[in-house]
Formats: C-alpha cells, structure tokens, sequence
C-alpha cells in the first residue's frame, strides 16, 4: 500500500480535552436539573373528551392502531406503548380537539389502555 | 504442501458493529484471504406493510425504516407518489425538505466520525463528535418535534413550517457548529495515530468502486463524480452544488470526503435559508395513485433507490428501497481481502453500514 506523506501533527486534540477539563459538562445534571423539551416535541397525545364527536377518523388514521373510539359508549381509549407519536390523529381530527403535547410517556411493566369517557350531558346532547 | 486456512466468525454481536452482520473470515494466519457476508438477522417486513397500510400512512412506517436516514426515506416514498399523482410540492415545502435533509447529513456524519473515534480508540474525539451532533439533534427538536424520527413529511409537502426565528436559530448553530467542529476535523485529518489507522488502507480504484456498484462517499472516495442531489430533487436543483471527491480511494479518503461533505452541508443550509421563498409547504392530496415511479436520493450513506408501484386505489402494490449499504457490501467484502485481522473491523465501519436499513 502506498503511503502518502502527509503532515502529522502530535496531540492536536489535546487543546479541546483540556478545555473540556474545565468546562461545565455537556449533559444536563438530570434529575437535579428537569429536563427540556421544545415546544413543538411530540411527547404524547392528549384529548379534551368532550370536544370529541366519536367519528373514528382517528382510530382509522393511527397507523399502529393503538386508537380505539366506540361511539355507543362514549369512550375514546389510547394504548400508549403502541403510540408511535407521529401526530397524525391530531392532523386528521375534524374539531382539532386532540393534541400532541410535550413529555414523554411513564414507563410501565404492562401494557395498559387509557380510556377516557364523554360526561353524560354530551352523550345526550 | 496444502495450506491450511482458518474461518473466524465475526459479529453479528461485535463492540464495533452498530449493527448486527455476520462475516466468515477466511484466515492466513493473520491476513485475510476471503469473507462471506451473512445479513438478515433484523428483517421487519416493512416494505410489505405497504400492501396494508393507507398510502398517505405509511410514511410514517417508510422513515421507520432506520433511524439516522428516516427523513430521506419519508422524503423518497413522498416524491415518489407525488410525481406519480403529478403533485407538485409548494418551493417553500422543497426547500424545507432540504434544509432538513442537510441536517440530517450532518448527523449521520457527525455519528459516523464518532464511531470511527470510537473504533480507533480514541474515547474523547468521539465523545466530542457526538456532543456536536446534540446541537443537530437539538434543533430537529424543535423544528420538527422529534430528534430521531420526524414525521414531518407527507404526500405533497411537509407539515411543518419554521418561521424565521427557528430559520435564524439553524443558521446560528451551523455557523457556530462550522467553528466548533474544527478541531475534531484536523484531528481526523492531521492527527498521527488516526492518520496511521487510516492511511492506504482499503484501497478502492474508481474502475473497481465502479464495477463493484459502490455509492455515496464510498465512490466519491475513489474519485468518482458522482451524487444524486445534482439530478435536482427537493430544492437541489436551486442550489449551488459540487460532488465533493478525493482520489486516494482508501479509508482515510473516505474519512476526508465525509468531513468536507459537512462543510458543504452547512453551506447548503445557508443557501437554502437564504433562498426559501414565502408560501404554502404543502398541498392538499386528492384521490388515489396509480402508475409507477422510480427515483434517486442521496442519503448520507450513498444513492438510495426508490420505486413505487400503485393500483387506483389506497393500497399499494408495491414499495421497493435499494438502500447504500445494499451496495456498499460488494466492494466492502473485495476491501477485507488482503487485510489484517486487525483492519476488519475498521473496513467495515468506513462503508457507514446501515444494516436495519439494507434488511428493511
């Protein structure tokens, strides 16, 4: 293999890991300090129920599925470990009335439905 | 008196392998005289989901495909199906897909010197390479709501829109970044240990990069002019644009083009900020597609292909992604043969592998 002479310098990092040495870290001191998210992170999905009108174009949009409207009952149910967070429930959503919000989701050991259910007032009306 | 050769597997679980491929390496005693390639440990079946999935839903499966190019194969599939339903995506819409694009290149590289760092050795230049990329990742964040994945893209356009304070925001941390990443860079250029690594090994002629298919930086490498951003999709075609090519072909060449294709990223943001126009970034999507469409994207990795097939309806036929290290493993093999033991490892790693993209 030929090899080409080239101009080798010794230690050119040393400079940048001395800086490093006495510089603040470059991490955030998590938990002391809470972590930031933007204002556009698309950490979960939330919904104010009683905007809702059951149309289901969410549960048909949601590409993994994790979406569950029943309209005779009222609910509208989410499995947060299928939710993938891509935000396209909250674009098909004809009252605009799902949101994706910042924050991540807890962690848990099983997976659960959250079901959130209409006040019987706007089932009625 | 006949030879005796050994086999040594190497991976799929290896320290220096992002991602799991196996290779049988065909010993004399410490040099390497032949490798068998084995992939498919992580195949998802993800181009078959587009049978299943609504048209406009599976770009969010498409940049599910990997996690370091998800925005480029969104974009692919998106173009795809908009030059198939004849769509044309407001200019606003395509220069926010390339300012986007870049930083995803930027990111890709900045992870790829990283690992590199890494694989040499060299603890702090790869924690410093990574630290730089945060800021990339950072602004991804707050542009678009997701650091690795996107979901910005959409048939016809993009769904997000940045207004000129996050405009301003990329451009100061480019321009930051530009200053900042100058010390990682002459390292890698100018450092000894690195230099000795890396210099004249790997050898790839551009008649063999050629023959052999390789793509993206890897031919570039060995001095072949040749990137797929100059066929003008997205806003590329606006831009001020010039495959970046070296001529050693080995893996410090490799090393190099990567390092100044950053350069020529930041660059490309700043004339895509410079340039975006006011308007609409997308347009509204009516009826189903129906034909066929192939096209070519330059990922950070090389040319990626892609080809969709579409019936009428809201189904698919079919989605086919030719991924760069789909290529890149051809003339990575030919490159092993030859070396030492040692060098296997680091060969490897300057193709950039992508293996849960190749396996889809």
């Amino acid at each position: 293999m030929g090899q080409k002479p080239f101009k080798w310098k010794i230690l050119p990092f040393a400079g940048t890991v001395m800086k490093n040495l006495f510089s603040d870290p470059a991490t955030t001191k998590y938990p002391f300090e809470p972590a930031k998210f933007p204002e556009r992170m698309r950490g979960h999905i939330v919904i104010r129920i009683d905007e809702c009108i059951s149309c289901g174009l969410c549960e048909r949009n949601c590409p993994p599925r994790a979406i569950k409207v029943d309209r005779a009952a009222g609910t509208w149910a989410i499995n947060r470990f299928d939710c993938i967070q891509c935000g396209n429930c909250t674009n098909v959503c004809p009252k605009k009335c799902l949101e994706i919000v910042p924050g991540y989701t807890e962690p848990g050991t099983e997976k659960i439905t959250e079901t959130f259910t209409k006040s019987m007032t706007e089932r009625t009306s | 008196m006949v030879k005796e050769f050994s086999t040594i597997p190497f991976g799929p679980q290896h320290p220096v392998l992002p991602e799991p491929v196996h290779l049988d390496l065909i010993l004399d005693d410490e040099t390497v005289v032949g490798a068998v390639p084995n992939i498919g440990f992580i195949h998802r079946g993800l181009e078959k989901l587009v049978e299943t999935k609504d048209f406009k839903e599976y770009v969010y499966v498409a940049e599910r495909v990997c996690g370091i190019c998800s925005f480029g194969h969104g974009m692919g599939y998106c173009e795809c199906l908009e030059n198939i339903m004849n769509i044309e995506v407001p200019r606003r819409g395509n220069y926010l897909r390339t300012i986007w694009m870049e930083m995803s290149r930027v990111h890709s590289h900045l992870l790829w010197l990283g690992l590199l760092a890494d694989a040499l050795g060299f603890e702090s230049l790869f924690m410093e390479s990574w630290k730089l990329r945060e800021q990339i990742l950072d602004m991804f964040d707050a542009t678009t709501g997701g650091r690795v994945i996107f979901s910005v893209n959409c048939v016809g356009g993009v769904l997000k829109d940045m207004d000129q304070s996050m405009l301003n925001n990329i451009l100061n941390t480019v321009n930051d970044m530009e200053k900042e990443i100058r010390p990682v860079t002459e390292t890698f250029l100018n450092d000894y240990t690195v230099g000795t690594r890396l210099h004249g090994l790997g050898v790839l002629t551009a008649d063999e990069a050629k023959v052999m298919g390789a793509v993206g930086p890897m031919l570039r490498a060995s001095g072949v002019s040749y990137d797929a951003r100059k066929t003008g999709y997205a806003a590329y075609g606006e831009l001020d644009l010039e495959p970046v090519i070296d001529t050693d072909g080995d893996s410090f060449a490799r090393c190099r083009v990567r390092i100044n294709e950053l350069f020529q990223s930041f660059d490309l943001i700043r004339q895509a900020i410079g340039k975006i126009p006011e308007g609409d970034i997308s347009v509204p999507v009516k009826g189903n597609p129906e034909g066929e469409h192939f096209m070519r994207i330059e990922q950070p990795r090389g040319e990626a292909i892609y080809y969709v097939k579409a019936n009428g309806t809201k189904y698919i036929d079919r989605f086919r992604l030719r991924t760069p290290t789909t290529s890149n493993i051809p003339p990575m093999v030919e490159l092993i043969k030859g070396c030492q033991l040692a060098d296997v490892a680091l060969l490897i790693l300057t193709i950039d592998p992508c293996i849960s993209c190749t396996e889809r």
